[in-house]
């Protein structure tokens, strides 16, 4: 028998190397998955690359996890956020490298990776700081880059349930990065809420199939609506 | 910028949206537009972050922080919505899917190149979120924005001096002073805002204005004047 669920969130990243690569899901707060980013910090793997739509906010999350000092260079879109000090502390300490993704290209190149595709030309940021160096042509008219993919070795991503082969639902606007950071990661851990019985995921509203997803973490229920979103902020 | 001023540009440029178009609203002023659709019609608004619909803003004690929008805010969404991932999000921005977005800006240059991400001072840390892929991807690009910067200089410059965000994306500008397009020759002037007088526009514009576009009479501030047929003007 398949099972993927496994039995905490510290097996579940137990083989994570140092030097690894990692896709963190979420944008803001929605779709973070805030108990598989502590269970890193707990589990220690140094040294780390990291990519995620934004660079943590306040002191818990991905700010903790840049705070301890675990990631050496972060690929995003937004780093620049109120509250984002932790990782405005090192950057400008120079203890964090940064590279600057605009946010439709961060999704592509995850997606690229995921789909075995070796790179693609996209219109966005020709002509840009954020072109420069980069193979460039004409098609038709139009001026595009070449963009290479993401691929990652670990995706950590919230989704809302899960059977135990895999198979995931998302809640709203906390879909997100998740199903393009599944499929461009070679492990992908999703946490979820529910767990159902195989089959009672309608396989008309899965959004990511198992194929994608590595092990499952059942994470505690909030109790009640404030802590829900209190845990969200 | 005055509020009042806000809103009354937000109603200007929310009668340039057609029904039944599908939108994206850039943070900040351009998301008050959605203010401004009426609700008796049809708009598609578009959110980075993955949903498509109409919604607006959660009431206080009620937000759910799964349901946000592009800036981050809570919302409440109306029937009709759609999700979807942030690969198909991007798909819909750079596939070319959308009809206008409304963005803010630092600079644009009289052809249309946008700076809206990055004032290039050297301590400053980059940030450009969905902004290069919103610049190229949607059919019309709006620029709400001030006449003039904080320093009393001309937003509209013959050449951007910031990092641009896209190289000639932007098809009309909005200021608190004039509507004007961007066209292959050059900005013409489509509407005076107020008491405002094609000399002193002119006067304190760092681009050649061209006023033959102009269509109607002087818009009043309120804006509250009758609907104007703009939106024939020159595509980009």
């Amino acid at each position: 028998m398949i099972d993927k669920l496994s039995p905490s969130a510290q097996s579940a990243l137990a083989d994570i190397p140092d030097g690894a690569t990692i896709a963190v899901g979420g944008f803001g707060g929605a779709g973070m998955p805030d108990d598989l980013i502590n269970a890193l910090i707990d589990q220690g793997a140094r040294n780390l690359t990291l990519v995620s739509n934004n660079a943590g906010q306040g002191e818990t999350g991905l700010a903790a996890l840049l705070k301890a000092g675990r990631v050496r260079r972060i690929l995003c879109s937004y780093p620049r956020m109120t509250g984002s000090h932790v990782f405005e502390t090192l950057y400008r300490a120079g203890q964090i490298e940064l590279e600057i993704v605009p946010q439709g290209n961060l999704a592509e190149r995850l997606r690229a990776a995921g789909c075995g595709i070796g790179a693609f030309y996209t219109p966005t940021a020709f002509g840009t700081l954020l072109a420069e160096g980069k193979e460039t042509r004409s098609i038709n008219g139009r001026n595009y880059v070449l963009e290479y993919p993401i691929s990652v070795d670990y995706a950590l991503i919230k989704a809302q349930a899960g059977d135990r082969w895999g198979n995931l639902t998302f809640r709203k606007t906390a879909r997100n990065f998740g199903p393009v950071m599944a499929m461009a990661a070679k492990n992908t851990i999703a946490s979820i809420e529910t767990l159902c019985e195989l089959g009672d995921l309608d396989p008309e509203s899965v959004v990511t199939p198992g194929i994608f997803v590595k092990h499952l973490v059942l994470r505690d229920k909030p109790a009640n609506a404030a802590a829900s979103l209190k845990q969200a902020v | 910028m005055d509020n009042n001023v806000r809103i009354a540009m937000a109603q200007r440029v929310a009668r340039d949206i057609p029904e039944g178009s599908y939108v994206n609203l850039g943070i900040g002023v351009p998301t008050l537009v959605a203010n401004h659709l009426p609700r008796d019609k049809d708009y598609f608004l578009h959110s980075e972050n993955g949903v498509l619909g109409r919604w607006q803003a959660a009431a206080a004690g009620e937000e759910d922080w799964d349901m946000i929008n592009a800036g981050k805010e809570p919302i409440e969404l109306a029937p009709g919505a759609a999700f979807f991932h942030h690969a198909d999000s991007f798909g819909i921005m750079r596939g070319g899917h959308l009809d206008i977005c409304v963005l803010g800006a630092f600079q644009v240059s009289a052809t249309g190149d946008l700076a809206n991400w990055h004032t290039g001072a050297p301590d400053a840390i980059p940030a450009v979120g969905g902004a290069m892929d919103l610049a190229i991807g949607a059919k019309r690009v709006f620029v709400l924005m001030e006449h003039l910067g904080k320093d009393g200089r001309s937003k509209l410059l013959p050449a951007c001096t910031y990092p641009v965000t896209g190289l000639s994306c932007v098809s009309r500008v909005y200021t608190e002073l004039a509507t004007m397009d961007i066209t292959p020759n050059g900005v013409k002037v489509i509407e005076l805002i107020g008491d405002v007088t094609a000399e002193h526009l002119q006067e304190i514009t760092s681009v050649p204005l061209d006023f033959s576009a102009l269509v109607s009479a002087p818009v009043p501030r309120s804006g509250k004047s009758a609907e104007t047929d703009t939106l024939a003007a020159v595509d980009r």
